[in-house]
């Protein structure tokens, strides 16, 4: 699985590698009471989520942009043994707040499991070698552990990712893991027992309807956390931008020099109907089915892009977004062609300097 | 001082309004040093409202109110919650038998004063949200009468702690004392500083000690921060003169609650002379005061007022629970969850509850305080939501308690104002009920007119409006009146949204508004602000109206909503006041009929369908209307929407008359409204019939299209005696129904046709008969007119109405022969 040693050409290095130095001067300078087998305190491990700086004048990076209470209410579930459950949409942060998390707790933040639909219980519980298992019979040399078990036996933080992709009679092996602190091995007539410092990090998307929601009982285990998309349009303006950047280059597609004000446009209608509220606060509107992430904000504009590019005069204009907002709102034909109509003629209609959009995406729609 | 040496010292208790830490604190205090008398900061003119304190039917949260005599709007409220340590304290003394006195400055002063030093404030004006001009810290609520219905801060508001809390402390020069204390223990907030030193202390050691220790830091504060404002100065004077005073009465110790603030200023000794001094010359008003009824969330400072207190229900529960207060806060969250259908277990309230005290202790916080209980409710009990946490905190943190006065208890200003515009307005109670009838154009009858709207509103049914005897005037109003002996109860209820009629109305009536469960609520009580005259709580009830109409998926409530909202317009229009917020918010509502409608109308049964077939006629009339008040100069509405308001209203119905797959009731009403507006050529409409009635169309759906078209109120028959190609149609379809469908169709076709008038029914039996057997009569065709009719206008007969419309229209000969000629074609058939 994982290998050890720090690879220093790495596409991307773990969080506890790429920040060793910030964490190990926050162990120095960290004079608080640890919990068992931590590598810091509750305490520091928020500063490294939130940033500052030490006494002896390291500075430590903010990891997390976001409301304090979110961190404090996270690393103390930590701190007692509730499981944390991240939610939010797509590209709020969660697999990279618990990544830290994880690497801030227990210094390793490796001992992952990634959930999908084909998730088998053995990610959770443990395989085994089977030419060992033919060759000697069940041993514990034959057993396969899992993250979790690993972390259980070790006292680390474990990682779940996408939790609710995760089929439900798999997620709810968690439930003997995470209430009784033990997983059993029947074959062997043993179990490993948690030890303290274990616990364990989920994320999930909970705008994704339909995918395996928890079990009550399950749900029950863990406390839950929200993570909140970018809260103001000029930060969500700036990774919209960035990240189309970075995308746009990857695809080699010519810059665009007046594109940012196109950008604003897209992450205002996203964020006035994902907030059910106009900008100026003044008009509630329906909120469509669609998540209307920052994401697909951003796969709004790429494809607006590569429009321009290649088949317009290689500026962003409106026309080159409209029918990816259109694709990108209307999920439901029925239900969300009506807000979005709504839309455009209570709020884009009248708004000064909107014209040529409004009529892009009335062409759209027709 | 004088008599210093046979006079033990008094016990000077400082306290921050409403905080539960001070009123157990205050209570122990008062427990151990059993005082000869109980001093209270307050006004004294209400001492003698003391005893009322006990009464068996007061139950806070309660106010005293004082205002100045005849006029309600310049007053001021010192609120006191079930915590309050002025009212621990009160009922301490009462219980005891000890007398009680309050020690403030006079009503009578302040609520002079305040008018003096603020030239600008108009008595009865909306009072401003700071509360106290000078405010903040340091000024005592006394100053500054809030205005109106806008409750003040209260007595706490003296400095001490909770100036700090007040947005108006930032306003003042000054700096927060408590800013200074709080930031000086190393804490961002000050009021949770205050919370975890003074508030969630539970008590063991020196009852007294806690408020040494904090007379002792308001005396650093006081000399750090430099002078105190002269209104303070004044009152401290006058609290020090009633306190020499009570010790010279009482003897023994005295014990004395006021904010924490003054406690410096009235251990200092200076010379009677020197306060008097400081008390001279002060103006006085005429002042009546009385307990009137309050809520927790008047208390709280979510009420818009600006100042008060956060959480008045974690308080009462901080006060309340003898012991393990978070554990006890977690079961009512839970309980109230479960109750609104949450699961949520008693391992939650466990969970919840470790949550809370790590939170605290890594927060670095002695006990879990408000913010950690509810970030540990977000994470355990509501999957990390905030959607139930709003119900908790708005039962629960704030929560519903409404306060109860003894009927003893002196008239409420709104009563008197009440009485003082029944005088005005020569309107007498009177048990036996009497009709009456307004003419609005007058004053005097507006005004009548407005205030039983008012009291409507406020649920005080003095008067029900009739349905107006003189028809359709917009000018008349016709009220019965009878008053009955409880409606003073509800006065006295009413008392809490206010103290004049319109203030509380105006409260009532935002209220309301943001409560409305249904579209349709909002824009009935959106037209009972105008019948009321309450300008002020229109904003509100237009916000509130925008949100659930843009919120509101089902068209049929848009529909519904519209016509009130256009008749308010229209309404508005007619008294002269400015509509241009209603009129834009009924354009919008009218838009999201537009583009909501046409899916709205597929799939329907015809139940449904019928009562869409309804919505549709009303907002038909509503859309004309609403153009029609648009176009008028005077209105202020946007000139790029109103316009085509009509034409895509009409674009609308067209493509609801030519989309095949809806209703055909509501295809046929469409068509009917289009070729009435003269939008849709008679030709297009007999082809619209023809495809209908045509044999591809189950005979059931084209009746229910012979019906919409028709009408039910029996004005199509007019139509089918004038155009004979669309009787024809109709009678060839009909013939053309095979026998079984034709007892299917019968009934609906029967409700149709039988409304019309009997002479209508009788033409068209003639001309249908006449149609089908050729040969005898007329015939129909030599000159193009149908049969039974003339070739032309018959000018003769058509001058003989001109009299009659003369008198209608009330216009001069000229103007009506221009225009009779015709419209007066279509009217005379027969």
């Amino acid at each position: 699985m994982t290998v050890p040693g720090i690879q220093t050409d790495a596409l991307r290095p773990h969080a506890e590698d790429a920040f060793a130095h910030e964490l190990k001067a926050l162990a120095a300078a960290d004079d608080r009471p640890r919990p068992e087998r931590w590598r810091l305190s509750p305490w520091a491990v928020a500063m490294y989520l939130l940033g500052g700086t030490l006494p002896d004048g390291t500075v430590i990076t903010p990891k997390y942009v976001g409301p304090r209470r979110i961190v404090e209410v996270a690393v103390t579930t930590l701190a007692t043994d509730r499981a944390l459950l991240l939610l939010g949409v797509p590209g709020t942060a969660k697999t990279w707040v618990s990544e830290h998390l994880a690497a801030a707790v227990s210094g390793d933040s490796t001992l992952l499991v990634q959930g999908t639909a084909g998730t088998p219980e053995e990610a959770i519980r443990y395989g085994w070698n089977y030419a060992r298992l033919l060759a000697e019979g069940p041993s514990r040399d034959a057993l396969v552990p899992s993250p979790v078990m690993r972390a259980m036996a070790e006292g680390m933080t474990a990682r779940v990712e996408e939790l609710t992709r995760i089929p439900a009679d798999v997620q709810d092996t968690l439930i003997t893991v995470l209430s009784e602190k033990t997983l059993p091995v029947p074959e062997l007539g043993q179990e490993v027992q948690a030890v303290r410092g274990f616990n364990l990090i989920a994320t999930a998307n909970d705008r994704d309807r339909g995918v395996n929601e928890l079990s009550s009982a399950l749900r029950r285990r863990f406390n839950t956390v929200v993570l909140p998309l970018p809260a103001t349009a000029e930060d969500e303006v700036g990774i919209v931008a960035r990240r189309v950047d970075q995308i746009g280059r990857s695809l080699d597609l010519p810059a665009t020099p007046d594109g940012i004000d196109e950008i604003r446009r897209v992450v205002t209608v996203f964020r006035e109907l994902r907030d059910g509220v106009t900008a100026d606060g003044r008009t509630r509107l329906k909120s469509p089915s669609g998540t209307l992430s920052t994401a697909e904000a951003i796969s709004v504009v790429t494809g607006g892009l590569a429009l321009a590019a290649h088949f317009g005069d290689g500026v962003l204009r409106a026309g080159d977004v409209a029918a990816g907002i259109l694709g990108a709102v209307v999920r439901d034909p029925a239900a969300d062609r009506v807000i979005w109509q709504e839309y455009l003629e209570t709020v884009v209609r009248e708004r000064d300097g909107w014209k040529d959009f409004y009529r892009a995406c009335r062409e759209v729609a027709a | 001082m004088t008599g210093t040496a046979a006079v033990p010292e008094p016990v000077l208790l400082g306290v921050r309004h409403h905080g539960p830490g001070s009123a157990r604190a205050v209570r122990a205090a008062l427990d151990r040093c059993r005082p000869t008398a109980v001093l209270i900061e307050g006004p004294p003119e209400a001492d003698a409202l003391i005893p009322l304190a006990t009464d068996q039917h007061m139950r806070p949260p309660v106010a005293l109110l004082a205002h100045v005599a005849g006029e309600p709007g310049r007053a001021a409220f010192w609120p006191f919650a079930e915590f309050s340590p002025e009212w621990v304290a009160l009922r301490w003394a009462l219980a005891h038998g000890v007398p009680v006195r309050f020690i403030d400055l006079p009503a009578a002063h302040t609520l002079a004063l305040g008018v003096g030093d603020e030239p600008g404030r108009v008595p009865g004006s909306i009072p401003r949200a700071g509360i106290d001009p000078g405010a903040g810290t340091g000024t005592g609520e006394g100053i500054t009468p809030g205005a109106g219905d806008e409750p003040r801060r209260g007595p706490e508001s003296d400095a001490g702690p909770e100036g700090a809390l007040g947005p108006a402390g930032a306003a003042h020069p000054r700096t927060d004392p408590l800013a200074v204390l709080a930031g000086a223990a190393g804490y961002d907030d000050p009021e949770v500083w205050w919370e975890d030193v003074v508030e969630h202390r539970r008590g063991e050691g020196d009852a007294l000690a806690p408020f040494e220790v904090v007379a002792e830091a308001m005396g650093e504060l006081r000399s750090a921060l430099g002078e105190e404002r002269d209104t303070d100065a004044i009152r401290e004077a006058h609290m020090r003169l009633r306190l020499r005073e009570a010790r010279r009465e009482f003897g023994g110790v005295v014990a004395v609650v006021c904010g924490a603030w003054h406690v410096p200023a009235l251990a200092e000794r200076r010379t009677v002379a020197a306060d008097r001094q400081a008390l001279k010359g002060l103006p006085k008003a005429k002042v009546e005061i009385g307990w009137v009824p309050w809520t927790h969330r008047r208390l709280s400072r979510h009420s818009g007022y600006g100042a008060g207190i956060a959480s008045p229900g974690w308080y009462g529960h901080l006060f309340r629970s003898p012991d393990r207060p978070v554990e006890r806060w977690m079961t009512d969250v839970a309980r109230l969850l479960r109750a609104e259908g949450q699961p949520v277990s008693s391992a939650h309230v466990i969970e919840a509850v470790r949550l809370a005290e790590t939170l605290a202790a890594m927060r670095g916080r002695p006990l879990a305080g408000l913010a950690e209980t509810v970030d540990a409710i977000r994470a355990v009990m509501c999957d990390g939501s905030d959607v139930p946490l709003a119900l908790v905190r708005d039962r629960l943190v704030v929560g519903d308690v409404l306060g109860e006065v003894p009927d003893a208890a002196p008239a409420s200003p709104l009563q008197r104002d009440l009485d003082r515009q029944r005088r005005t307005l020569r309107l007498k109670p009177e048990a036996a009920a009497r009709d009456c009838e307004f003419d609005l154009r007058k004053d005097t009858d507006a005004a009548r007119s407005r205030l039983l709207h008012r009291l409507r509103l406020l649920g005080v049914d003095w008067g029900e409006p009739l349905p107006s005897r003189g028809g359709l005037g917009t000018f008349r109003e016709s009220w019965r009146l009878c008053w009955e002996p409880e409606l003073s109860v509800r006065i006295a209820e009413a008392g809490a949204w206010g103290t004049t009629v319109e203030g509380a109305a105006t409260a009532k009536a935002e209220s309301l508004a943001r409560e409305a469960a249904t579209l349709a609520g909002i824009t009935g009580l959106a037209e009972r602000c105008l019948l009321a005259g309450l300008p002020d709580a229109l904003p509100v009830v237009m916000r509130a109206l925008a949100d659930r109409a843009a919120l509101d998926s089902d068209v049929g409530h848009l529909a519904q909503a519209l016509p009130a909202l256009v008749r308010s317009v229209r309404y508005g229009d007619v008294r002269r006041t400015d509509t241009a917020a209603l009129a834009e918010v009924a354009a919008g509502l009218a838009e999201r009929v537009f583009v909501g409608l046409p899916a709205a109308c597929a799939g329907l049964d015809t139940d449904a369908a019928t009562e869409m077939r309804g919505h549709v006629d009303a907002v038909h009339q509503a859309v004309a209307l609403l153009a029609g008040t648009a176009d008028e100069p005077a209105a202020v509405t946007g000139p790029a929407t109103t316009p085509g308001l009509r034409d895509r209203w009409a674009a609308v119905l067209k493509v609801l008359a030519e989309r095949d797959a809806l209703p055909g009731g509501i295809r046929g009403r469409a068509t009917r409204l289009l070729l009435d507006d003269g939008r849709l050529p008679h030709e297009r409409a007999a082809r619209l019939m023809g495809l209908v009635l045509s044999a591809g169309t189950p005979p059931a759906e084209a009746a229910a299209w012979i019906e919409g078209f028709l009408g039910t109120g029996g004005s199509g028959g007019m139509l089918l005696v004038h155009d004979e190609r669309l009787l024809a149609l109709v009678d060839g379809w009909l013939t053309a129904v095979p026998p079984d469908a034709f007892t299917g169709v019968l009934p609906l076709l029967r409700r149709t046709f039988s409304a019309f008038e009997p002479g209508v029914r009788r033409t068209l039996g003639d001309r249908v008969r006449r149609h089908n057997t050729p040969g005898p009569g007329p015939d129909p065709s030599p000159h193009g007119a149908p049969a039974g009719f003339g070739p032309a206008l018959d000018p003769r007969r058509a001058a003989a109405v001109l009299p009659t419309m003369r008198l209608l229209l009330g216009t001069g000969p000229e103007a009506v022969t221009t225009e009779a000629g015709p419209t007066g074609t279509g009217g005379e058939p027969v």
